[in-house]
C-alpha cells in the first residue's frame, strides 16, 4: 500500500498566515499512523491562499487553499480517511477543475523546481530530484568547459545588473591566486522581493550546489553566504543543509572522490540595503561598515581579504546546477533576445494572486499581472506596476506590453532589479509612492557620496512639500535637475539608480505632480495635508459607528442625529469612511 | 530572544570574555561579536562596547562606527515585546503608515520608543518579506499579517495581557 503524504507550506509567509497550528493539528489527529506521512515544505508561491496544504493520495494530488481547523477536520476526515477529496476547498488538483490550476499553467519552474514539494531539510529528498547531479556532472568536466556552458546558456545576474553569469565567472578564472572566494548574495534587502528567502527557506540545497559548480568552476575553495538578519528561517535551513551536505561528502576535502575541496560558512548581515552592493557586501563580510568602494579592482582580482572572489545572488546560482545538468541548450530555449531563462517575480500590491511566480523571460508585463496574477482585486482601476524595489521605476498602462527582459524594462526607464513586481491601483498616489522610495534610500544612503547623501535628502524634502500641498511649478524642474545631478554624482549602484522612481513618475505621471503643485489636490485622496473628511447629514443616521472607531476624537453628534467631523482634529485615517454602514462620509 | 540581564561590571567582563574568546584570531568577526552581545544583553552596553575595544585592540570609534552603521543594533534596552512594523513597499501600498500612527497614539511612544512601561518597543523595518499578507507586523518573532489599524492594536493588547500573567 503506497503512504498518503500530506504537505504543509511552512516558509516564513506561511506560519504568518497559520500554518503552524495547521500542522500540528494533522501531527495529533494523524501523527502515529503509518500509513500517512505528514511533511513541512517550502512556499509554492501561492501566498494568496495560504495556509495551504497538499494532499498526495492514490496517485492524485489536491492542494486546498485557506486552510483552517475546521476545514482541515473535513480533509481528514473524507479525503484522507475516505479517498473522496473536498472539492470546494481544493484549489489545485490534477483530476478535476480547480481555481488555480492556471495559475500554474504560464509558470515554468527552474529555479523554484523543488520550493513547495520537498521537505528543505532533508537532504535525500533534494537527491531524489535530482539533487546534487548537476555537480556531479561538473566535477566530469574541465572547469574552463563548466563556464563555457553557463555562458552559452546565456544566464546573466538575477540580483538587479543583469551581468552575464559565465563571463564573471571567467574573470575569477582568469584572476591569479591560490586562495579563491565564491560568495552568494542573499541580502534581499528589496522591499516587495522575496523569491530568494523562498528559494533559501524551501530548498538551500540547490544554492549550495549552484556554490559548489561555480568554485569548481573558478579554482575557489571557500564559500560565504551573506544572508541577511532579517531572514531566520533561511538561516536555519541553510544551516541543516550544509552540515548534510558536509556528511554525505559534497562539501569539505576532495569532494567526490574529485580531489577538489570546497566549503561554505554563513555570514549573518546586520541590517544594511547598502550591503547588497558587492563592494559594500565584502566590506561587510570584513566586519567593517559596509561601505561600497571604487572599481577597479573588481572583486574578481581583489575581493575578500584582497582575494579573488565570485559573487552571485541567490536566484542566479539556483539556477546553475539546472543548468549544468540539463544543458545550455535547454535552458537558454526559454527566453527573448538577449535574456534568457526564467525570472521570478514577486508578485504583491494591489494584486489578486500575491506571491511568486516564474514564467519565461520574454513574457509581457500584462500576462503577468493579469493572466498569472490575475489582476487588480475589486473593481478598481489598474494604476502602475512598481518594478526594481527603490532603484526602480513605476510604469503606467500604456507600457504594461513591455516584455520582462533586461532591455526592454532598462528602456522603459525602470529596472528588472532582483524581481519585485508591486502592483498599483487608483487609490494609490504616486507622488507618495516617489515619496517613499526616496524616504527608503535617504535612509539607507551610507552617506560617503554627497550627491547621494545630501542630495537625496533634498529630493525629499521637494517631495514633502508636494505631498503637503507647498510645492510650486519650479520645484518639479529642480526636483527632475537633482535627480540627475544625483545619479551622476554617485559612486556605488544605490545613489546611482536612488531617483529612478521619482524620474519614471516624472515622465509617465507627471500630471498627477501638477495637480498637487498647481490645484493643491491629491487625485489619489491619499496626501493628508490636500484632503478633508466630511459627512452628509442628509445621509447619517447617527449610529455612532464612525464616533467610536475614530482615534482621536473628532467626530461629535448625538444618537440617532447627524454626525459632524472637526477637520482641525481629524488625522485622516479614514477608519470612520470604513465602517460607516450608510456610505454617508466622502473625501475630498 | 532579547534578555535584560543587569549583571555586575565582573559578571558582565565573564560573558564577554566568553564571546571574545570564541571569535578571537577570527579577521572580520567585529560584526558577529557585537550580534552576540546584544543576543545576551537585549541591546549593546556601552562598558561592553569599550571592553571588546580593549580585548581586541580595536578602536572603540571603529567599534561604534560599525554597530551604529546597522540598523540591526541598539544602544538601549529594548520593550519586553519588540514590535516591529512593516514599511516595506506592499506594506506601503495597503496603508501601513496609518497603522504605524495607530500605534504611536496607542502606545504613546514614537517611532523607535519604547513605552514607560517596559512593555513595547516600536521599530519601522524595511520589509520582512511577507509581502502578499501585507500590511504585516513581527512581535518579538512572530509575523501578523492582513493587518488594519484596529487588527493591529488588538493584537498588541493581547500581549499586554500576556505580558501581565
Amino acid at each position: 500500500m503506497t503512504k498518503t503524504v500530506i504537505k504543509v507550506g511552512m516558509a516564513s509567509c506561511g506560519i504568518a498566515a497559520g500554518a503552524r497550528p495547521v500542522y500540528e493539528y494533522l501531527q495529533e489527529k494523524l501523527g502515529d499512523r503509518e500509513d500517512v506521512e505528514i511533511k513541512q515544505v517550502g512556499c509554492i508561491g501561492l501566498c494568496f491562499r495560504e495556509p495551504l496544504v497538499e494532499v498526495e493520495k492514490d496517485g492524485s494530488r489536491i492542494i486546498y487553499g485557506e486552510v483552517d481547523i475546521e476545514s482541515l477536520d473535513k480533509i481528514i476526515e473524507q479525503h484522507v480517511l475516505k479517498g473522496t477529496p473536498v472539492k470546494e476547498k481544493a484549489i489545485i488538483s490534477d483530476s478535476f477543475e480547480a481555481p488555480e490550476n492556471k495559475t500554474l499553467d504560464k509558470q515554468v519552474r527552474i529555479v523554484l523546481r523543488n520550493t513547495g514539494i520537498i521537505d528543505p531539510t532533508k537532504i535525500d529528498e533534494y537527491l531524489e530530484r535530482e539533487g546534487y547531479k548537476g555537480l556531479t556532472k561538473a566535477l566530469e568536466m574541465a572547469p574552463d568547459a563548466v563556464i563555457d556552458e553557463i555562458l552559452e546558456s546565456g544566464l546573466r545576474g538575477r540580483g538587479g545588473a543583469g551581468f552575464p553569469t559565465g563571463l564573471k565567472w571567467r574573470f575569477a578564472r582568469k584572476a591569479a591566486g591560490d586562495e579563491k572566494y565564491v560568495v552568494c548574495n542573499a541580502d534581499e534587502g528589496d522591499p516587495g522581493a522575496f523569491m530568494d528567502r523562498s528559494v533559501l527557506e524551501g530548498d538551500p540545497h540547490s544554492v549550495i550546489e549552484g556554490m559548489l559548480i561555480c568554485g569548481y568552476a573558478i579554482g575557489a575553495q571557500h564559500g560565504i553566504i551573506y544572508c541577511r538578519a532579517e531572514y531566520p528561517l533561511a538561516i536555519k535551513h541553510l544551516n541543516i543543509a550544509i552540515e548534510q551536505a558536509r556528511e554525505r561528502g559534497f562539501l569539505g576535502k576532495n569532494i567526490l572522490g574529485s580531489g577538489f575541496d570546497f566549503d561554505i560558512y554563513i555570514k549573518e548581515g546586520a541590517g544594511a540595503f547598502v550591503c547588497g552592493e558587492e563592494t559594500a557586501l565584502m566590506a561587510s563580510i570584513e566586519g567593517k561598515r559596509g561601505m561600497p568602494r571604487p572599481r577597479p579592482p573588481f572583486p574578481a582580482n581583489k575581493g575578500i581579504f584582497g582575494k579573488p572572489t565570485n559573487i552571485n545572488n541567490v536566484e542566479t546560482l539556483a539556477n546553475v546546477a539546472w543548468i549544468i545538468l540539463h544543458g545550455a541548450s535547454e535552458f537558454n530555449k526559454y527566453g527573448t533576445g538577449k535574456s534568457r531563462g526564467t525570472k521570478v517575480f514577486a508578485l504583491a500590491g494591489k494584486i489578486v494572486k500575491g506571491g511568486l511566480v516564474e514564467v519565461p523571460m520574454g513574457m509581457p508585463l500584462r500576462e503577468v499581472i493579469f493572466d498569472v496574477g490575475g489582476g487588480i482585486p475589486g473593481s478598481k482601476k489598474f494604476k502602475a506596476v512598481q518594478l526594481g524595489g527603490p532603484s526602480g521605476g513605476c510604469l503606467p498602462e500604456s507600457e504594461l506590453d513591455t516584455p520582462v527582459d533586461y532591455e526592454s524594462i532598462n528602456a522603459t526607464g525602470a529596472i528588472m532589479g532582483s524581481g519585485g513586481m508591486i502592483v498599483m491601483d487608483e487609490d494609490t498616489c504616486i507622488v507618495d509612492v516617489a515619496k517613499f522610495f526616496l524616504s527608503f534610500v535617504q535612509n539607507e544612503s551610507c552617506g560617503k557620496c554627497p550627491f547621494c547623501r545630501i542630495g537625496t535628502k533634498r529630493m525629499l524634502e521637494i517631495l514633502e512639500r508636494i505631498c503637503d500641498g507647498k510645492g510650486t511649478p519650479e520645484d518639479l524642474t529642480l526636483l527632475e535637475d537633482l535627480a540627475y545631478k544625483v545619479k551622476d554624482g554617485s559612486l556605488c549602484g544605490l545613489g546611482q539608480t536612488a531617483p529612478n522612481p521619482v524620474l519614471t513618475t516624472l515622465k509617465y505621471f507627471r500630471h498627477e505632480y501638477e495637480a498637487h503643485v498647481n490645484d493643491k489636490k491629491c487625485p489619489a485622496k491619499v496626501c493628508t495635508n490636500l484632503i478633508h473628511y466630511t459627512i452628509d447629514p442628509n445621509t447619517c443616521i447617527g449610529c455612532t459607528k464612525c464616533a467610536r472607531v475614530c482615534p482621536v476624537n473628532a467626530i461629535e453628534g448625538q444618537v440617532k442625529q447627524p454626525h459632524k467631523i472637526d477637520d482641525s482634529i481629524c488625522v485622516r485615517c479614514g477608519q470612520c469612511k470604513s465602517v460607516c454602514p450608510v456610505k454617508a462620509i466622502s473625501v475630498e | 530572544m532579547t534578555c535584560v540581564v543587569n549583571e555586575s561590571t565582573a559578571g558582565m567582563q565573564q560573558i564577554l570574555e566568553g564571546i571574545i574568546e570564541k571569535y578571537r584570531g577570527k579577521p572580520g568577526s567585529t560584526i558577529g561579536i557585537l550580534s552576540a552581545i546584544q543576543e545576551k544583553f537585549g541591546y549593546l552596553p556601552e562598558e561592553a562596547m569599550d571592553y571588546v575595544s580593549q580585548s581586541l585592540n580595536i578602536p572603540s570609534a571603529e567599534i561604534f562606527g560599525v554597530a551604529s552603521f546597522y540598523s540591526m543594533f541598539r544602544f538601549k534596552p529594548e520593550g519586553k515585546y519588540v514590535v516591529r512594523l512593516c514599511r516595506g513597499t506592499a506594506c506601503h501600498v495597503q496603508g501601513s503608515w496609518l497603522i504605524g500612527e495607530q500605534l504611536q497614539r496607542h502606545l504613546g511612544i514614537e517611532e523607535g520608543g519604547t513605552t514607560e512601561d517596559g512593555l513595547f518597543s516600536l521599530h519601522y523595518v524595511a520589509c520582512l518579506g511577507c509581502c502578499s499578507l501585507a500590511p504585516v507586523m513581527m512581535v518579538n518573532g512572530t509575523v501578523h499579517g492582513r493587518l488594519t489599524p484596529d487588527k493591529a492594536v488588538e493584537v498588541l493588547e493581547s500581549y499586554r495581557l500576556e505580558g501581565k500573567e
